[in-house]
């Protein structure tokens, strides 16, 4: 494909490259585009990356491992859309997926990402672990299966699979038992959202998954979903409408804002703890939800929410979108973000560093491991601390 | 891997060195009009030793250096034309003191204008330093290198007159520094040891600034923008005057463009007042716009527009889409400001020409005593007559500077010719005589400041 082919054709020159797009909005640090604090060199930066996409569909460079790696490494956080001065603002992301969308339909793209996409088409999911699996982390606990009742609580990937991240799903669904909410799963029924291959420009396969969902939640009478990670909210919020799928969406957060509205929350033991909380970004700058977990955290008996400096959407991305909490190209390194994210937290004072998101708590607790401030930070999930407050172990 | 590509691994470390197409393709680019080059390697080192190790390689091997902040000049000051090793400094990115009391800042190279601000307004309130109109990407030395000027121009001149002391890699690599903290002392104070003028205004040729102190001033309680307009350009100078005279002004501004069209044809002040309280507010509004401007508005020759609280950050880089097209770059005399009527009618005219729509801008420096000048050219960069154009532009606005008696400001490769052309042929020698003593191997960001 050339330049004139390409749907953007039109206004991908328009980048400028003044770099607003690596701060966040009170300019205290260059870091806040992910990509760019991992790596510091231009190319990774968003400018960069929208002039080395015009110069490949330009013939002008040719395909590299390098260059899929740099166009991968994008996170799609949006903060260089929240940041950019400039009118085609809102068309960034979907410059850059449709980069990678040309390099999917060339087949040219990173291993890390095809082995995700592969994982996915065969198990629906990017671990290439069993489908069978997928109901795992409701370990022994007993969740209804989904028959119609109000809502649907759907796991996702990483709450499905990935053991620490597990936990978290755990503690949601008790914590919906003890509120008495009617809910049910789907175990082993349950299939990848799509948000992450949607951002890594596979659009086929995200069509798929999208219309397999929808037909499924379909039969099955779905018409409420609660959701565990930001990514899958943001998929059935803003993506499934398009494919003929509208469900009233909900993040898990928000539900917990107004059950715990009435204050009623009475711990066996009340513990004082310092929090911060760290804002996923396809809760926050994608959605613009930033009080629902806010006050959640403020309602908890002995909280005390202390922020970084970078917070809400000028929050620094914990690196693990599109696909980078698996393909992990943002890794490796004291400026990888999650690492650059954990001292940030460390630096509040706070003992807890809270997440909304499955993806940020295994990022973010394996960077506090390397950091090895184990004994100074913990990171826990929302869910999880509200689910304690409780008295659910 | 190459003896040089090994070397430069070496020193800087795995993941800041590169010679891969995608570096050297990006790194080869000006965001204006200049023509692109390829660098051999790109290098994002983290300590002036490394720099030093970095240079005695290059002299070594011979090999051109380029130092590179944020990499917005516009003018191509950083483009490897010689190919060579592009210095990426801005990992080089610490603040390392504020001193509150001598009201300076001493930090690495690479921090940006975006960071000092942020870094001020935060933790030191009472401080402010003198901000461009540049992205907030733009470094601090970098803009002391070139001579910038920032928000507080009017009262304190150029931000290279701010400077306190500069730590400097020379080009053969040894490090040394210059003003008080060159004996030890705090970083406090540049006169009376020995000058830094050596490494401002040279364009990386002279070394590399590693280190530079920066002098901060008062930032009182209320900042904001008061607008005034006049229809007529041959009044610009003498409100320049009058306004400088009151001393009540942070900055002074007067500007006309094509963009919004109800600013065409008229030439707009923003001047920017500070003030502790609502009542020393008052008195300097009162100052400038009843007793210095007021016979203006009497006469019905200029309207005051009002005071906006708050200063706005600039956000000039919208002008590069004025054409939709992400490119512009501007030519920037040092003026006498007894010139604006004729910077501006005749840049008119070269904008009409060029089929571009006109921005011009005048900014006071210092009591009147010169104006920053700027003719800036928007351009499509999908487009190549338009880049062309204005290319074209800023050739006969270089010349046009130097015809109206000032001077240009960070002249690119053409401009850099002319002003060689008429410089005293003595002071040439010296510049050359400079040049080749400190820099033997002439490694120094090769092709600025020579004669073709
Ligand atoms: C939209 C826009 C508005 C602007 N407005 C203003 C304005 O109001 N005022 C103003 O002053 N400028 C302005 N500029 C011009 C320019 O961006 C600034 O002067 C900027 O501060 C230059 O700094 P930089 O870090 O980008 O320098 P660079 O472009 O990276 O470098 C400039 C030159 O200095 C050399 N250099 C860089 N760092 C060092 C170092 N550490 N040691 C030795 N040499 C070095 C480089 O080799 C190069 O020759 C504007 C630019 C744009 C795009």
């Amino acid at each position: 494909m050339g330049l004139s082919d390409f749907k953007y054709g039109d206004i991908i020159h328009r980048c400028f490259r003044c770099g607003y797009c690596k701060f966040p909005a009170n300019w205290m640090d260059v870091n806040n585009c992910p990509a760019y604090a991992r790596y510091r060199m231009e190319t990774y930066s968003c400018g960069g990356r929208l002039w080395l996409t015009r110069a490949w569909l330009m013939n002008e460079i040719k395909w590299t491992d390098h260059l899929a790696h740099i166009l991968y490494s994008c996170t799609a956080c949006k903060n260089c859309e929240l940041k950019c001065p400039m009118g085609f603002n809102v068309d960034i992301l979907n410059m850059l997926r449709a980069a990678k969308g040309e390099m999917v339909e060339q087949g040219k793209i990173p291993v890390e990402a095809r082995d995700f996409l592969q994982n996915i088409q065969i198990h629906g999911n990017p671990y290439g672990k069993p489908a069978s699996r997928r109901g795992d982390w409701m370990g022994d606990t007993q969740m209804d299966k989904y028959e119609g009742q109000e809502y649907l609580y759907y796991v996702g990937c990483v709450g499905s699979y990935d053991t620490r991240a597990q936990e978290a799903a755990k503690k949601l669904g008790l914590l919906l038992k003890r509120f008495r909410v009617s809910f049910g799963v789907l175990g082993k029924d349950e299939k990848c959202d799509g948000n992450e291959v949607n951002n890594m420009g596979e659009e086929a396969l995200f069509e798929m998954l999208a219309q397999d969902n929808i037909a499924l939640f379909n039969r099955l009478g779905v018409k409420k979903i609660i959701t565990l990670s930001p990514h899958s909210y943001n998929a059935f919020k803003n993506n499934y409408p398009s494919y003929g799928g509208n469900f009233e969406v909900i993040h898990y957060t928000q539900l917990l804002q107004r059950l715990f509205e009435g204050g009623d929350l009475n711990p066996a033991e009340k513990t004082e703890f310092r929090v911060t909380y760290h804002d996923p970004c396809f809760l926050g700058r994608w959605n613009a939800e930033y009080e629902a977990p806010r006050k959640v955290i403020n309602s908890i008996p002995g909280a005390t929410l202390v922020e970084m400096e970078r917070n809400k959407e000028n929050s620094l991305c914990c690196g693990g979108g599109g696909g980078n909490f698996c393909m992990d190209l943002l890794g490796g390194s004291p400026d990888s973000p999650a690492r650059r994210r954990v001292r940030e937290a460390l630096e509040t004072g706070a003992d807890t560093l809270a997440v909304a998101c499955p993806k940020c708590l295994t990022i973010l607790e394996d960077a506090v491991k390397v950091e090895s401030l184990d004994d100074k930070l913990m990171v826990k999930d929302i869910a999880e601390i509200a689910g304690e407050a409780c008295g659910i172990v | 891997m190459d003896i040089i590509h090994q070397g430069l691994l070496d020193i800087v470390g795995e993941g800041h060195i590169s010679n891969q197409q995608e570096e050297l393709f990006i790194y080869s680019w000006d965001l204006g009009t200049t023509e692109p080059h390829r660098p051999d390697y790109v290098v994002s080192p983290r300590t002036p030793q490394e720099i030093s190790r970095i240079l005695e390689l290059a002299n070594r091997h011979r090999i051109p250096v380029i130092p590179l902040g944020g990499g917005l000049s516009l003018a191509g000051l950083a483009v490897p034309f010689r190919g060579g090793i592009i210095i990426d400094l801005k990992r080089m990115d610490t603040i390392i003191e504020v001193n509150e009391q001598a009201r300076y800042a001493v930090m690495e190279c690479g921090v940006s204008m975006g960071q000092l601000t942020s870094y001020l307004e935060r933790k030191f309130p009472m401080l402010t330093h003198s901000e461009p109109g540049a992205p907030p990407t733009a470094t601090v030395a970098g803009n002391a290198a070139i001579h910038g000027q920032g928000d507080l121009a009017h009262p304190y001149g150029f931000n290279s007159d701010m400077v306190n002391g500069l730590e400097v890699v020379l080009p053969t690599g040894e490090i040394c520094r210059f003003g008080a903290c060159s004996i030890g002392a705090q970083w406090f104070t540049q006169h009376p040891l020995p000058d830094v003028g050596l490494f401002l205004g040279w364009t990386g040729t002279t070394g590399i600034i590693t280190k530079i102190s920066l002098r901060l001033f008062p930032c009182k309680n209320i900042r904001g923008t008061a607008m005034f307009v006049v229809d007529n350009e041959d009044y610009v100078p003498d409100i320049y005057h009058r306004i400088s005279r009151t001393q009540m002004a942070e900055d002074i501004i007067a500007f006309s463009q094509t963009i919004p069209p109800y600013a065409s044809g008229l030439q707009h002040f923003t001047i920017n007042l500070a003030a502790d309280s609502e009542k020393e507010l008052e008195f300097k509004k009162e100052l400038i716009f009843d007793d210095a401007l007021g016979e203006y508005i009497r006469r019905g020759d200029g309207g005051y527009l009002g005071f906006t609280y708050g200063l706005q950050h600039p956000q000039i880089s919208k002008t590069a889409d004025w054409r939709k097209g992400g490119g512009f770059e501007y030519v920037g005399g040092i003026m006498p400001v007894s010139c604006y009527p004729q910077c501006y009618r005749r840049g008119k005219e070269i904008s009409d020409r060029h089929d571009i729509p006109y921005t011009v801008l005048g900014r006071c420096i210092g009591a009147a005593h010169a104006m920053m000048f700027s003719w800036t050219y928007a351009f499509n960069r999908a487009d190549p007559e338009s880049v062309r154009h204005a290319r074209e532009a800023m050739h006969e606005t270089d010349e046009l500077a130097l015809e109206l008696g000032g001077a240009i400001w960070k002249p690119g490769l053409y401009g850099q010719r002319l002003v060689m052309s008429r410089l005293n042929p003595n002071t040439l020698n010296l510049m050359k005589k400079i040049k080749k003593l400190l820099d033997p191997n002439g490694i120094m960001n090769p092709g600025h400041w020579e004669e073709s």
